[in-house]
């Protein structure tokens, strides 16, 4: 194989000579962070590589205005290093996809975040990556420097260019800076565990505790597994200061002590519980392929309902709305279709995240998901990307008009 | 009125008898208004300052009705202004000569309340108040909370992303809305988002949101519902100078307090609200804070304990918490009833709407003093300090020559500032035709033709809520084409309005 050519700018500027340049000689860019997420998108055409590794740094953090600014190619352990200081975070819980695909942890940049719209379990209440960017600077696949939003929490306008940039998987423009809200860092942190409950109960006991005045901030299930023979966890994440998360964990477990009984676990075993979903400890990884499958939250259970018999492993974050389920690569085939089917039925869609390159192409083949109704949709998909990037030079082959 | 719109098309109004009889054919009833009188409330929307007759109005009562209406006008190269309740503080729906006004007042039906994925479908004509009625009797609301909240619609919400006192904390009008079902101007029908958290694709429901009635009309909404919290409590603080209660706010935050709301008024201010309510505002601050915390009771009781020590650490001259539910709403109700109140002591106001970083607000409100001086008009200012909105009420006599022109010339030096200071044009009401001709203060051509382009990818004959956000007239062929080099134009001597 031909060695791939490879643009590794350091500047705003050099990073719109390369794709201005790119523009000229109609040829493709791979625009790479870290790289953790690159076996879940990659381009499929030939192209360049711009490692964007270089372009980092925070250039901007100003706590007491609850903003941050960065490159980005800025590592998300540096940033959230900087945050932690000051005790801000990143509320979405934005984490690295490396170790999902075998890699070592800490490569994940600020830009792949936005560009894959990468949220945590804390998007249940205080929403995703695209509720909290505020702007950005870019260069188009135009080649052209533009830029969107602004640099302050209250902002409208224009359009929502930070928005649209958001899970965007740098097929309309390169991500230069990137502003982001940022909020305190909750001072305590308790989980309520329930145990032994199957997955419909789970789901109906997190529907419940969220319809209590508790502000559970995340809610996950992971359900038994013979494999392993350790019963089903339910767990809700209370956040805030002390007095108030002890008052809500007593009503919590008060108010759900008839669906089942529930135990306080110690800030040390929270904390490392929610890492765990953070990289899906829980999941076999050897020989399994990984979907990220999302549903309205009620109906989650029903998704390992109908997975269960491919002999699949499952775990559900976002209160039962993001199941992420390992199926084994023996049981494929027909796999692909059959899962995205399923999520369309229950009124959500499915991500292939992790498989092998020889699966990759089977697995997301198939009869198209588009539907009638979607034509529309699938249209201004493209003729969006055809407004940023008319040639078509960024992340080539990257389709997510083809995902619908 | 003084701000131009785009030419009206001269076929367009010479057939304006067959377009009322084609909008008959799909709307019957009394669903069209062609009479000159009728037609009247329509002319202008909150921001009264600018008005124009629209050709006629339709008012439509189904989606399959609203896919008729655009898809016969976009064959017939009608314009299209889609309206809510009007209330909209930027001339968001200012009707066109030439162009039909779409209102959606009709679309008043909650059609569905899911309290187990906590999402409430209802479309766009059901005022913001009214969902969280609908839902209070199960504990639950629908979070923002713009100050027209009785009257404003969800529709005109999605189009305008708007805020209130409480987004602070719970976000705007894009951080509550999960789906949307969208008419676009060909009639095609597309939905975006749904009850899951996330949709595949381009995230084109953020795009929507915003919009300002460019993109497409919404024809149903879907919902988030948040569990109301247990109590609530406010407390005012008078500060002597502005300096410290800009220190005061910064330090809540700084000590890891979001609140439910945190809001300052400046000393007129003060006096117009308590002049006209008598709620027990101090008169002899400079700066008044209302601060809001929500939650279960132990958390507002500490949450309270801390801002009321940050206050006095700040030298706060008074300190004063809501004792009862009924002093809360009336701390909120001098607060609320600002805009009345100025309209008590003068003829005029014009209210303004720009973001600063918060650490600014001392020196923004030094430097509209002096603006205040040059331009010869008293200002009056409420923020929502915890986010840095401001809102200067411009105060002014429309029937004094002049005063209008000075009064949006303060008010165009006032957002200069802001966007000069690291802010924004506008923090909630939108750019609409008021704040259409300072975009350029923000963006570049550069910036503004990437996001035109996406207007032409929703409306490539440019029909729909024309002459809105936009200062410059392009067509969507040579925006195709167009390279804009270092910011400048190819083509200088373009027609601009």
């Amino acid at each position: 194989m031909a060695q791939q050519q490879c643009h590794a700018p350091a500047t705003a500027a050099q990073v719109e000579e390369a794709v201005a340049a790119a523009v000229a000689e109609r040829r493709g860019l791979e625009i790479r962070g870290g790289g953790s997420k690159r076996l879940l998108r990659m381009p499929i055409e030939p192209a360049a590589l711009l490692d964007m590794s270089g372009v980092s740094g925070i250039t901007d953090y100003d706590p007491d205005e609850l903003v941050l600014t960065a490159r980005a190619g800025t590592p998300l352990v540096e940033i959230e290093a900087a945050l932690g200081e000051r005790q801000q975070m990143l509320a979405f819980e934005p984490f690295d996809h490396g170790p999902l695909f075998g890699a070592a942890p800490g490569r994940t940049t600020l830009g792949g975040i936005i560009a894959g719209n990468v949220s945590g379990s804390r998007r249940l209440s205080i929403g995703a990556a695209r509720d909290h960017i505020l702007g950005f600077t870019a260069v188009s696949g135009r080649g052209e420097a533009l830029k969107g939003g602004g640099a302050v929490v209250k902002n409208v306008t224009g359009f929502d260019l930070p928005k649209l940039m958001t899970g965007s998987w740098g097929t309309l423009a390169v991500l230069i800076t990137i502003t982001m809200r940022v909020l305190p860092r909750p001072r305590t942190e308790t989980t309520v565990l329930f145990r032994g409950l199957p997955d419909q109960a789970a789901n109906r006991l997190m529907s419940a505790a969220l319809a209590l005045p508790a502000a559970v901030s995340a809610a996950a299930h992971l359900p038994s597994s013979e494999s392993t023979a350790a019963c089903s966890f339910t767990a809700l994440r209370l956040e805030g200061f002390g007095p108030s998360v002890d008052a809500r964990c007593r009503e919590l477990l008060r108010a759900l002590a008839p669906m089942s009984a529930g135990e306080v676990v110690t800030a040390q075993e929270s904390n490392a519980f929610w890492r765990g979903m953070r990289t899906l400890d829980a999941l076999p990884r050897e020989g399994h392929v990984l979907w990220r499958i999302s549903v309205p939250p009620a109906l989650g259970w029903r998704v390992g309902e109908s997975l269960a018999s491919n002999g699949a492993r499952y775990v559900y974050d976002w209160a039962g709305g993001l199941v992420w389920a390992a199926v084994p690569e023996t049981a494929l085939r027909s796999g692909g279709a059959r899962i995205r089917a399923i999520a369309r039925s229950l009124g959500g869609h499915a991500v292939l995240v992790r498989a092998p390159p020889a699966l990759r192409e089977s697995l997301l083949a198939g009869p198209p998901a588009v539907v009638d109704a979607d034509q529309g949709l699938k249209v201004l998909h493209q003729r969006l990307k055809a407004a940023f990037d008319p040639q078509g030079i960024l992340n080539p082959g990257v389709d997510l008009a083809g995902e619908l | 009125m003084s701000v131009r719109m785009p030419a009206p098309d001269p076929r367009t109004l010479a057939s304006r008898a067959s377009i009322v009889a084609a909008m008959r054919d799909i709307v019957p009833g009394e669903g069209v208004i062609d009479q000159t009188e009728e037609l009247a409330p329509y002319e202008s929307d909150a921001l009264t300052a600018y008005a124009q007759r629209p050709l006629l109005v339709v008012l439509p009562e189904t989606t399959e009705q609203i896919c008729a209406i655009l898809r016969w006008c976009n064959e017939h190269g009608v314009r299209v202004v889609p309206r809510g309740a009007g209330t909209s503080l930027s001339g968001g729906a200012l009707p066109s000569q030439d162009g039909i006004v779409l209102a959606l007042s009709r679309l008043r039906r909650i059609l569905e309340i899911d309290y187990d994925n906590r999402t409430a479908v209802v479309q766009p004509g059901v005022t913001n108040l009214a969902v969280s009625q609908a839902v209070a009797a199960r504990g639950f609301y629908y979070a923002p909370d713009p100050s027209s909240q009785i009257a404003c619609t969800i529709g005109g919400n999605v189009a305008e992303n708007s805020g209130g006192v409480h987004c602070l904390k719970y976000g705007m009008t894009a951080h509550n809305v999960l789906g949307l079902k969208m008419v676009l101007m060909s009639g095609e029908v597309i939905e975006l988002g749904s009850k899951a958290l996330d949709a595949p694709g381009y995230d084109l429901l953020g795009l929507a949101v915003g919009s300002e009635g460019l993109l497409g009309v919404v024809s149903e909404v879907t919902l988030r519902l948040l569990v109301k919290p247990q109590a609530a409590q406010a407390v005012l603080i008078g500060f002597t100078e502005v300096e410290p209660a800009a220190r005061c706010v910064a330090e809540i935050i700084a000590h890891g307090i979001i609140p439910a709301g945190m809001e300052m008024m400046d000393r007129p201010a003060i006096h117009a609200a308590e002049d006209f309510l008598g709620v027990g505002y101090p008169r002899d601050v400079d700066a008044l804070l209302i601060v809001e915390v929500d939650g279960p009771l132990q958390e507002c009781r500490h949450l309270m304990e801390l801002v009321t020590e940050i206050a006095a650490l700040n030298g706060a001259a008074t300190v004063r918490v809501s004792g009862s539910e009924d002093e809360r709403l009336r701390f909120w109700a001098g607060r609320k009833a600002a805009f009345p109140a100025i309209g008590r002591i003068s003829p005029d106001y014009y209210c303004i709407d720009g973001t600063i970083p918060r650490r600014c607000l001392p020196e923004m409100l030094k430097r509209m003093s002096g603006m205040a001086v040059r331009h010869g008009l008293r200002v009056a200012n409420v923020f929502h300090a915890g986010d840095g909105n401001l809102h200067p009420l411009i105060l002014y006599d429309a029937n004094v020559p002049g005063e209008l022109d000075r009064a949006e010339q303060f008010a165009a030096d006032i957002l200069r500032t802001c966007v000069a200071m690291g802010g924004v044009l506008t923090g909630e009401h939108g750019v609409g035709v008021e704040k259409r001709d300072l975009m350029g203060e923000m963006f570049n051509d550069v910036d503004l033709a990437h996001q035109e382009r996406i207007k032409c990818v929703f409306d490539p004959a440019m029909l729909l809520n024309p002459g809105k956000v936009f200062p410059n007239l392009h067509r969507c062929a040579e925006l195709g084409r167009m390279h804009v080099h270092q910011g400048m134009l190819p083509f200088p001597d373009i027609p601009r309005f």
